[in-house]
Parts: structure tokens; sequence; C-alpha cells
């Protein structure tokens, strides 16, 4: 283990026990008063110590362990999306494709480094062989909506998804090796982005940002939570090829983009009633709840990287 | 023979309880009522062949030890492939749904099945829904367990989902979210008929489908 790797992995866990002790803290306070609030912030903090175990495991098993890991997370997440699209019986074939043949191989060919495939295999091939395989079924009830959904799934849940791992196999002179730091950095500001965001809002939330999408967004949690990722982001340079302010510059990005992830997640969901993509992860909800930051900030994060570094 | 088929069976719930939860994430929701070691008949929507593995799934071990499913002895029994998947592996008890070529009485099987002691997983609409109605009428078998045994409790199960992940004709399961919903348990009253208590199992059944309260558009 490189002394970077320590320092993070003692840095994750100082920060992890800090907010179980907050989280005690509170629960000591309220002298067990019965509070909903309280309860899911326990949850949320335990879910975090398990994700966080889980991704330092994929991270000690190198490249494959984090792709296998990335790849379960698209299953998860493209199982909680097409349960909520609205599909036919002549679709059987194509939702069994996308979940045996779409995610297997958008993974392997991040695992082969090609890039050239794996940037065009879903947002091309898949996208006209699929209606293509809808059209042949000669089922035509509501084909576009079909068609649009399930193409929606697989670039939401399994291609932008895929461009977490795929940051390991960016050649990045001077950078050789390290590029789990990379995935590590990526991973903590959006996340940390999202709770300093429900911190932020909690505490100072006034002003409501797009109540019709997301009554729990607020104007005071996007900047703060922002601007405090971006300080993250900016003190965790030492992860990444950046500058600290070229660190907090990106971190900036990423969680822009991560908070727009959030809130067509949330667009979603509100579409077709309900609260939660799934059930999967306690006190957060399911995959995609978790997941749909890291949606969005991935493929432009990769991108911005890719450009300005290689 | 003797002691292997149930170890069998056992073994084999057990695996498919788990392939279940892989596959769709099942979970219960025991909205209406709680487990219970008491014998009950469990009925429920009927679109898959899974259908009785997903709500087996979601039973306590033991319970589910101690429940069989009935299935139709035309389609299951028809074949030693079939017969060997249905009875040794899966326990189901056979019983013929043809009124009028029928040799043994449906009823009977199903009351020997209840006075040992177990539990039955039951399909009242008497075969896969294939239609794009939530839930078909019911057929009379159910009134006439309800009864014939009336200390039985009748939990109303809605399976969601299921015609979706595994659709009639089809062999590999699409991963999909599930859920079992069980709803509070019901008894015919005394001076209600057939017709009568059968489309208010169907209505307490249909209640728990959460699309039915989503307001649509």
């Amino acid at each position: 283990m490189s002394g970077d790797t320590r320092l993070l992995a003692l840095g994750l866990i100082a920060v992890l026990s800090s907010a179980s002790a907050v989280s005690a803290f509170l629960s000591w306070r309220a002298g067990g008063k019965p509070s909903p609030a309280l309860d899911n912030l326990n949850q949320r903090i335990k879910a975090w110590w398990v994700m966080v175990a889980l991704i330092a495991l994929a991270f000690v098993c190198g490249k494959t362990g984090v792709i296998v890991l990335f790849a379960l997370v698209s299953f998860a997440a493209l199982r909680e999306y097409v349960t909520l699209t609205f599909s036919r019986r002549s679709d059987h074939w194509v939702l069994l494709g996308m979940f045996g043949i779409v995610i297997p191989v958008q993974y392997v060919l991040v695992w082969q480094e090609w890039y050239g495939l794996y940037s065009i295999f879903i947002p091309v091939y898949c996208f006209l062989v699929m209606p293509a395989l809808t059209a042949l079924r000669g089922d035509t009830e509501r084909f576009l909506a079909r068609v649009a959904e399930q193409q929606w799934g697989i670039m939401l849940a399994v291609y932008c998804v895929s461009h977490v791992p795929a940051l390991m196999t960016l050649p990045i002179p001077g950078f050789e090796g390290r590029g789990l730091l990379l995935i590590a950095f990526l991973i903590i500001t959006v996340q940390g982005s999202d709770v300093l965001q429900y911190i932020f809002g909690k505490l100072f939330g006034r002003h409501a940002l797009s109540p019709n999408v997301s009554p729990s967004k607020t104007w005071e949690g996007l900047v703060g939570g922002i601007a405090g990722a971006s300080a993250l982001g900016g003190l965790l340079y030492w992860l990444t090829p950046f500058s600290p302010p070229q660190a907090a510059m990106i971190a900036a990005l990423s969680c822009l983009m991560g908070f727009l992830g959030g809130l067509v997640a949330s667009a979603i969901k509100r579409d077709r009633g309900v609260k939660d993509w799934g059930q999967m992860i306690e006190g957060h909800g399911g995959m995609m709840d978790r997941a749909d930051s890291l949606v969005f900030a991935a493929p432009v994060f990769f991108h911005v990287v890719r450009y300005l570094w290689t | 023979m003797r002691v292997l088929k149930p170890a069998l069976r056992s073994v084999t719930a057990t695996v498919l309880a788990a392939m279940a939860r892989v596959v769709t994430g099942v979970r219960p929701i025991w909205s209406g009522t709680s487990p219970s070691r008491g014998r009950r008949i469990y009925f429920a929507n009927h679109a898959s062949h899974a259908d009785f593995v997903l709500l087996s799934a979601c039973l306590p071990p033991a319970e589910r030890q101690r429940t069989r499913a009935i299935a139709a002895a035309d389609y299951w029994g028809k074949t030693r492939l079939r017969r060997l998947i249905s009875v040794d592996l899966l326990g189901a008890v056979l019983v013929e749904r043809n009124w009028v070529e029928r040799k043994s009485d449906p009823l009977e099987a199903m009351l020997e099945v209840l006075d040992s002691g177990q539990s039955l997983i039951f399909f009242p609409e008497g075969t896969r829904n294939m239609t794009d109605e939530p839930l078909l009428r019911f057929r009379s078998g159910l009134y006439n367990l309800a009864v014939a045994r009336p200390d039985v409790e009748l939990v109303p199960c809605w399976l969601e989902n299921m015609s979706r992940v595994l659709p009639k004709g089809e062999f590999l399961p699409v991963p999909l979210l599930c859920r079992v919903i069980f709803g509070a348990p019901l008894a015919p009253h005394p001076e209600e008929d057939r017709r009568a208590f059968l489309d208010r199992a169907r209505s307490a059944l249909l209640a728990l489908d959460p699309r039915q309260s989503r307001a649509f558009a």
C-alpha cells in the first residue's frame, strides 16, 4: 500500500468515525425519543461504512475488482430503472439482452481499455440494434416510448456508470499506476457534495430550488454543498495529477453535474410516482438514489481529464 | 427414496428462494398480517410459473418447508419431466381442474394437505393471466376450501411484476424488482353466497396492488 493510499484510508475511517460519533451523541441527547430523521441518519452512516468497505475491497482486488464492482452497480441500477419503465411481453428478449449482453460487453471493453469501442458501443450500436429488434417483433404499441426508455436505461445505468472504472485506463504521463486514486477522488468529491448538500440544506435551507421536482433541494444546500466539495477537492489534489486550484475547479464541475444528475433522477421518480428507486441501501433508498450524481459526473470528469491530461 | 425426497425438496426450496432474491431482490410487505405458524391458504394473482417460487421465498424458512403449492394436473402432470419438477422437486399438489373429465376430487386432495397441518399456495384464477386485466374472475375452488375448513386463514398475496420477469412461454427471467404484499386474512360471512364471497376475495387481492392506489393519468 502506498503512502497516499494509506493516508486516504485513514482519512475515510476518521471521517466515518466522527460521523458515527456525532450521530451517537445526537441519539443520546434525544434520550430514546423516537425520531425518524435520526433513525435515518444512523442508517445512512451505517450504510456508508458498508459502501466504503466494499469499495475498499474492490480496490484491493485492483482493476478487475473495480470493474466487477461497477458492473454490479450497473446491474442493480438498471434493475431499478427497468422496474419503473413501461414494457410489453414482446420486449422480453431486448430486456434480457440489456442485462445479459450490454452490461458484460461494456465492462469487458472497459477492461480491454478499448476506448474507441466502449465510448460508442451503447450510444451508437445499441441505439440502432435495440429498436430494430423491437420493430422486428412487430409490436408497435407505444413503440417510441418503449425504445426510448430502454435506451435511456442503458445510457444512465451502464454507459455513464462504466466511465468510473474507465478512469483507471487513462494513460496520464507521470501518473502511471495511480488510476484508482483518481476514482477515489471522483467518488469522494461527488458523494461528499451530496452529503454536504444534505447537511447545508437541513441546517440553512430556506429557498426551494425546484419544488416541483424535489422539495428537499434548496439554494442554500446547493451553494454550500458545492463550495464545500470544491474545497474538499482542492485539499485532495494529491490524489490526482491536478494542481490544487485545478482540483477544486474540476471538483466543482463534477459536483454541479452530480447535482443535475440528482435533479434528473428526482424528475424521473416524480414522473413514475415513487419516492425512492428501491430499498437496497438502508436509509438511502435504492442503488440509483446513491449513484444518480455519479452517473452524471463520471463521463464529464472522464472527458475533462482525457482531453486536458492525456 | 423416502428419506431422500423431503431432503431434496428442502434443498430445492432453499436454492430457488435464494435465486429469487438474487434476480428480483424480492421482499415481503406484511401489510395486513404477519408470518404465522397456523395453517393458511395463501391466494395470489397468477402470471408466471415462478409465482410460487417468489411467494415461498417471502415466507420464513420453517413456514416455507410446510407450505405446498396447488398445481394443475393437466399441465404439471402431463410429462415425466414436468411431474419430476412439480411433484418431486417442488412438492406441489396436483389437482385436476377440468370438471367434466376429472377422475379424482380436487377438493379432497387439497383438504388432505391442510388436514396434515400444512399450508397451501393457491391461484384462484385457475390459470396464468395473459390479459391486460390485472386479475381474472376467481373460480370456485377458494370458496369450497374456505367453507370446508373455516378455521384456516385465507391470506391474499399480491405478486408484483412477475408477469414482466418471466411471462408465459419464456424461459429466462428478466431481473426486475418484485414485492409480495400480504393482506389481511378474510373468511366467508354466514349468509354470503359463492359468487359474493369470490368477488369480495378478488377485490381484497386487487386492493393490495400498489398501482390501484397510485393515481394514473
